[in-house]
């Protein structure tokens, strides 16, 4: 009984985390057709920022609940600073381009941001657990459970609303999703598809900062995590759907619940269990769960 | 006629003897460290190699270092599990585990195309990468494994294995070179570049664009495999790392550094790519890798067709990138 | 006379569109048939049926006799069915003469090869000669992607006559070609058909080209044949007048 508890506590909170990291990274793919090796880097300066800032805040004497608007402000500083910078300066000169560029310019992006970060942060490992300590342990059906990972899917959730309803509720959603269907077309129905690709890009960058801030009291905030990252986030975006955002939810559930009871169970395998499902998924259904498929005139 | 033909073949072979001739003797002339260089980033051309070979027909492999993992790791759990040392041996079991595994996984890959391909050979590395990671009491985990200098051909190289792994791995490059320059120029290696163009008219001749993928990823794997297992011969450690996603990255990087209209750019490629790191590590070690990114942006942006642009402008095989068909 | 294509109600919608609706028709050896039809009437449709690159929903498709319904492109391709395309498919980084090496050597099975050279003596002979035929020169060595669309579409009929089926099928071979040189060009293939023997089929919008090169003419209109004739009868027939050539 409390392992099951443990499982479904285990996996909802990581599929939240999952959830944060990836749904940019899915939005995207789905705007600008670009899948972002950097996100991941993003998510590391958002990890970075939110403990730097929370720690000065902390040490400020301030109340120490503060930290956690903190950790949000840092990650839309981090979104609006570098989404516009990298989308202009860099992603726009290769949407038309093949997959290996794209690819390859984000990870030029990223093996740049790797050692950006350490210039600023220097090496050692950053830690300002207090946001994680501060809100202490629930006992939950007979386990103690910490309440920063309800916070943590609280986070995601409302991410994911805020998605949903920009895309689903406002006009500029109505223009973004315009500009998924079909590029050429928004173009040439007056849309101005390169406003719409800044600030879509920038969002998704907010969003990776966001998950980086909010993972950075749960880990000790070092060079290299960028890399995990990214590759995990690919995978849920796989499973998902390629740009498809409820997709991504999902396939964040289903990783996430899968690396739990792993873990109870074949610890050494809780990565093997991921990759696993990342490949089984692309084997039976390329599209993704919720993907669709194109077929070619000819 | 005869007589004439051999002559002009001899004529055509004499800049290749040349050059091979030049790298045999460069080892006497370089430092050791410069000549390890050279070694692993021979090594390495193969696995790049590989890369290269599939991306003439478009297909983005993110996950070679699959087959650099599996080439290094079978020459060390031959050593480990069967106590083999030779050389010789080694290079054929490797080639033999990374053909296999190629053939098994070519049996799925070869229905991907474009994200697709790029993301199932991702994956395919990390499920890997994964294992080599956590079932330590095989691997060694983390730690990896030392692998032992094999003996070549019988003869325990001793002081001078720093100079025998470079021959090997010469002979081994040349090798992989001259055979992937022939499939280059065969009825299948243009078919590579058919598939590349127009997958539809490939099936309306008549042939089989899946058949075709199969074989191509089939090369390329045994080439990543061997390359793997040279870099365990002269490296002596290897780590789960080789099967990690930035390494597959880098091969990319690397392909598309040197390249790929012509068999020698990975080559090319491959040794600026690790004198640039070298040197940038020495200069500064915690900026090498912004200077390696930079260096990929710049390529990347202005030079897509890799440094063999430059020195060949007009390469028979126009780059799959500047043809608009597939888009 | 031996049926080459047997077609038997076949039907095809996409949505509301019905491409192909009971569609039936019966082409023999030696024949040179035209098609016609507004845009949209299904021609396309009725090769990419024939070929297998669209499934019918309802149907069959026999070739010499056999039923091939449900076989692959490259299955209908080897059996000895050729097509070309109303957008010209061509490897566009490869020479036209690479180009028609790939045909030959895929005629001749030999793809997976990649031991010997793709240019052997033989079949760069091969090669040439067929692309002279069809008026290639000193446009063999040039890349594809540079070729005028005129070239195009004759190297993708080169192509497809290449690979020396019993049965061909030209989607439009001359548009895209100017006016001016609309009969040249039929001339030329019309040339090459018949020296072959080969059974065709050619779509074709302008009218007068099928008068002058078809032997029969089917109509098309709406995913239906609604008249199927020598053209001398059919052009003849007032209602066709006025369907097809939009005569009063
Ligand atoms: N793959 C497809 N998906 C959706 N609709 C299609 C597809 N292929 C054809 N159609 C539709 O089917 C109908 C018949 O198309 P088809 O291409 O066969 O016409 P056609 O006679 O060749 O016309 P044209 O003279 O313009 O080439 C058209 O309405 C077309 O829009
Ligand atoms: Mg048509």
């Amino acid at each position: 009984m409390d392992t099951l508890t443990l499982i479904l506590l285990d996996g909802i909170a990581f599929a939240s985390w999952l959830f944060l990291v990836s749904a940019g990274l899915t939005f995207a793919y789905g705007v600008l057709r670009i899948l972002n090796i950097a996100h991941g880097s993003l998510y590391a300066i958002g990890a970075y920022t939110g403990a730097t800032l929370a720690g000065l805040v902390l040490h400020s004497g301030a109340n120490p609940f503060l930290a956690y608007p903190v950790l949000v402000g840092a990650a839309l500083l981090v979104g609006l600073a570098l989404g516009p910078l990298l989308e202009r300066g860099f992603l726009r000169r290769v949407y038309d381009q093949e997959e290996v560029i794209t690819l390859l310019l984000t990870f030029a992006i990223f093996l740049i941001l790797e050692d950006g970060m350490k210039l600023v942060w220097g090496v050692s490992p950053i830690i300002v657990a207090e946001p994680y300590a501060l809100l202490g342990q629930l006992p939950l059906a007979g386990v103690t459970y910490p309440v920063y990972s309800f916070l943590l899917t609280g986070v995601a959730i409302v991410a994911g609303l805020a998605l949903w309803v920009v895309i689903d509720r406002t006009r500029f959603g109505k223009l973004i999703t315009s500009v998924i269907h079909d590029r050429e077309i928004s173009a040439a129905l007056g849309v101005n598809v390169p406003r719409i690709c800044t600030v879509a890009f920038t969002g998704a960058a907010m969003l990776a900062a966001l998950g980086g801030a909010f993972t950075a009291p749960m880990v000790s905030v070092t060079p290299g995590i960028s890399a995990d990252v990214i590759v995990l986030a690919f995978a849920v975006t796989v499973i998902g759907g390629l740009g498809n955002i409820s997709g991504g939810a999902i396939g964040a559930l289903l990783v996430g619940l899968l690396r739990a009871t792993a873990i109870q169970f074949f610890p050494a395998l809780d990565l093997f269990v991921v990759y696993a499902l990342m490949a089984v998924i692309l084997l039976v259904r390329p599209e993704g769960l919720f993907g669709g498929v194109e077929v070619r005139r000819i | 006629m005869r007589g004439a033909q051999v002559s002009r073949t001899l004529a055509g072979a004499a800049p290749w003897l040349a050059v091979l001739l030049a790298l045999a003797i460069l080892p006497r002339l370089l430092p050791d460290w410069l000549g390890f260089l050279l070694t692993v980033a021979f090594a390495k051309a193969l696995v790049v190699l590989g890369v290269a070979v599939l991306l003439r027909s478009n297909l983005v492999s993110f996950g070679h270092g699959l087959y650099f993992a599996a080439g290094a790791y079978t020459v060390g759990f031959a050593a480990k599990w069967l106590h083999l040392r030779e050389a010789v041996l080694l290079i054929f079991g490797a080639v033999v585990v990374s053909g296999a595994l190629a053939a098994l996984l070519g049996l799925f890959l070869a229905r991907y195309r474009g994200i697709f391909f790029g993301m199932l050979t991702l994956a395919f590395s990390m499920i890997l990468y994964s294992l080599l990671l956590r079932l330590y009491w095989l691997t060694g985990g983390t730690d990896g494994m030392v692998t032992a200098p094999p003996t070549i051909l019988g003869v325990v190289p001793g002081a001078a294995a720093g100079r025998a792994h470079y021959y090997l791995t010469l002979v081994c490059l040349a090798l992989a070179l001259a055979l992937t320059r022939r499939w280059l120029g065969s009825p299948l290696g243009y078919l590579a570049s058919a598939i590349r163009d127009n997958e539809i008219r490939v099936e309306y001749m008549g042939a089989s664009v899946r058949q075709g993928i199969y074989r191509t990823y089939l090369l390329s794997g045994v080439l990543g495999g061997l390359g793997g297992c040279l870099v365990a011969f002269s490296v002596g450690h290897i780590a789960p790392e080789f099967s990690y996603w930035t390494q597959s990255g880098d091969f990319v990087f690397v392909t598309v550094l040197g390249g790929y209209a012509s068999v020698f750019a990975p080559v090319m490629g491959s040794v600026v790519f690790e004198l640039v790191r070298n040197y940038a590590y020495a200069l500064s070690p915690y900026t090498w890798q912004m200077s390696l990114g930079a260096i990929l942006l710049l390529i990347v942006l202005f030079l897509p067709r890799g440094l063999w642009s430059l020195l060949a402008p007009r390469a028979p095989v126009s780059s799959p990138w500047t043809s608009s068909s597939r888009r | 006379m031996d049926v080459v294509l047997e077609a038997v109600g076949l039907a095809k919608s996409f949505g509301a569109v019905k491409a192909a609706d009971d569609l039936s028709v019966r082409i023999s050896s030696g024949q040179i048939v035209g098609i016609v039809g507004p845009n949209g009437s299904g021609k396309t449709t009725f090769l990419n049926l024939v070929t297998g690159y669209l499934s019918p929903a309802r149907g069959q498709i026999y070739y010499l006799g056999k039923e091939i319904t449900g076989l692959h492109p490259r299955q209908v391709t080897r059996l000895g069915v050729a097509r070309s395309f109303q957008v010209p498919q061509l490897y566009t980084s490869l020479t036209v003469l690479e180009n028609m090496l790939v045909a030959l050597v895929i005629r001749s099975g030999r793809q997976g090869d990649c031991w010997r050279a793709l240019r052997t003596r033989a079949r760069l002979a091969e090669a040439r000669r067929l692309l002279e035929k069809f008026g290639f020169g000193d446009e063999s060595g040039q890349v594809v992607r540079t070729l005028p669309e005129g070239g195009r579409k004759l190297l993708d009929v080169a192509l497809s006559f290449a690979l020396g089926p019993r049965l061909l099928l030209l989607d439009e071979p001359t548009s895209g070609v100017s006016a001016a040189e609309k009969f040249r060009v039929m001339d030329t293939l019309i040339g090459v058909i018949r020296e072959s023997g080969v059974t065709s089929v050619f779509v074709e919008h302008d009218m007068d080209v099928v008068q002058r090169y078809a032997e029969r003419v089917l109509v098309f209109s709406e995913g239906r044949i609604i008249a199927d004739d020598p053209p001398g009868a059919l052009f003849a027939d007032p209602i066709v007048r006025r369907y097809i050539l939009g005569e009063e």
